[in-house]
């Protein structure tokens, strides 16, 4: 279906679509779920160590490390400093996994706990002190585009900026500032991945996404807290695929009036 | 004898002997994979033995938990 795979540094994805492990009702579910969205990259989060859960289940039983890249995130980082401490932390655990994630981290540095929009100064510095440490930084920003722009240019391997606010559910807000992100990102550098992370409610919304230009769409809220998980997840593969081949076929333009497809010559 | 008081993901901990990351990680036998952090500071497996515990140090142990 789609014969260009997603290149972010060194890897190559056929699916754009980046799913998150947190929120769901089971860990079963969460497995089936990923499993519907045909993902390859799923996101995990770095927490104090506690004594697994009361059948002595975690996490990892039920991601098939050697299927997916796992891309650790700094989420609940308020700074750059703490951040780049939960980088260092997520690439021994997976470094121990030997899943090529461990050279990946989703970077976060978010304002407050209320809005969970991003810091752009401490994610700039974060990016840098983290690219310097060998890290390849995919980074979670704003749809702001001058603050995208600066944090390609530090070496982010890819920028991801929100749709909308984390968990919100609201989608694509303002496809304004995402249409001159992709333009200042893509210019002179067509292959360079943006991916929307954040806000995804239903699959239009992902499919808005990539018909904007974007190449990829992270989320995980959108399917996890859906009344079919599943089914959701199925959608969103199917909508992620919709989008990236309608923005490559190449839309018609708006029109005010009305344009025929039936001839009108020979109407009776 | 010695007594130190050492802080674990949070929790005050007390020690009546010497240790090191790796006594510690004895003691409590986290589930693998984890990694562990001592003052903010990432300390490395091949560290473990030899990364002693001091009063007052702050240690973080973590592993993968669900996330987007």
């Amino acid at each position: 279906m789609d014969p260009t795979p997603l290149k972010i540094g060194t890897q190559a994805f056929r699916s754009r679509l980046f799913v998150g492990t947190g929120k769901y009702a089971s860990f079963e579910a969460m497995r089936n779920c990923l499993e519907a969205s045909g993902c390859e990259v799923v996101t995990v989060a770095i927490r104090r160590e506690r004594l697994i859960d009361s059948q002595n289940r975690n996490l990892l039983d039920y991601i098939d490390t050697k299927r997916y890249t796992i891309l650790p995130n700094t989420a609940g980082c308020f700074n750059a400093e703490d951040a780049v401490r939960v980088a260092r932390l997520g690439r021994d655990i997976l470094e121990q996994l030997e899943n090529p994630g461990a050279q990946w981290v989703k970077l976060e540095v978010l304002n407050d706990k209320k809005t969970l929009l991003p810091e752009p100064i401490g994610t700039l510095q974060a990016t840098e002190t983290l690219i310097k440490d060998g890290f390849n930084v995919l980074v979670y920003t704003s749809d702001d585009p001058p603050t995208a722009r600066r944090l390609k240019e530090a070496g982010a391997a890819s920028v991801m900026p929100a749709g909308s606010p984390i968990g919100s559910g609201q989608g694509i807000l303002n496809p304004n500032n995402l249409r001159i992100l992709l333009e200042m990102l893509k210019d002179g550098d067509p292959e360079y991945p943006v991916i929307i992370d954040a806000g995804v409610g239903t699959a239009s919304d992902v499919t808005i996404a990539m018909e904007l230009g974007a190449d990829g769409v992270l989320l995980n809220t959108g399917i996890a807290l859906a009344n079919e998980p599943v089914s959701m997840a199925q959608a969103m593969r199917r909508a992620i695929e919709a989008g990236y081949l309608a923005f490559r076929a190449g839309r018609i333009p708006k029109k005010l009036y009305a344009t025929a497809s039936s001839p009108l010559d020979g109407a009776v | 004898m010695i007594s130190m008081r050492i802080e674990i993901n949070g929790e005050d901990l007390q020690l009546d002997e010497p240790a090191t990351v790796a006594t510690l990680i004895r003691k409590r036998s986290p589930r693998p994979p984890f990694a562990v952090e001592v003052n903010k500071r990432l300390v490395r497996r091949p560290e473990y033995t030899t990364q002693k515990l001091n009063d007052g140090d702050r240690v973080e142990i973590v592993t993968l938990v669900g996330g987007g």
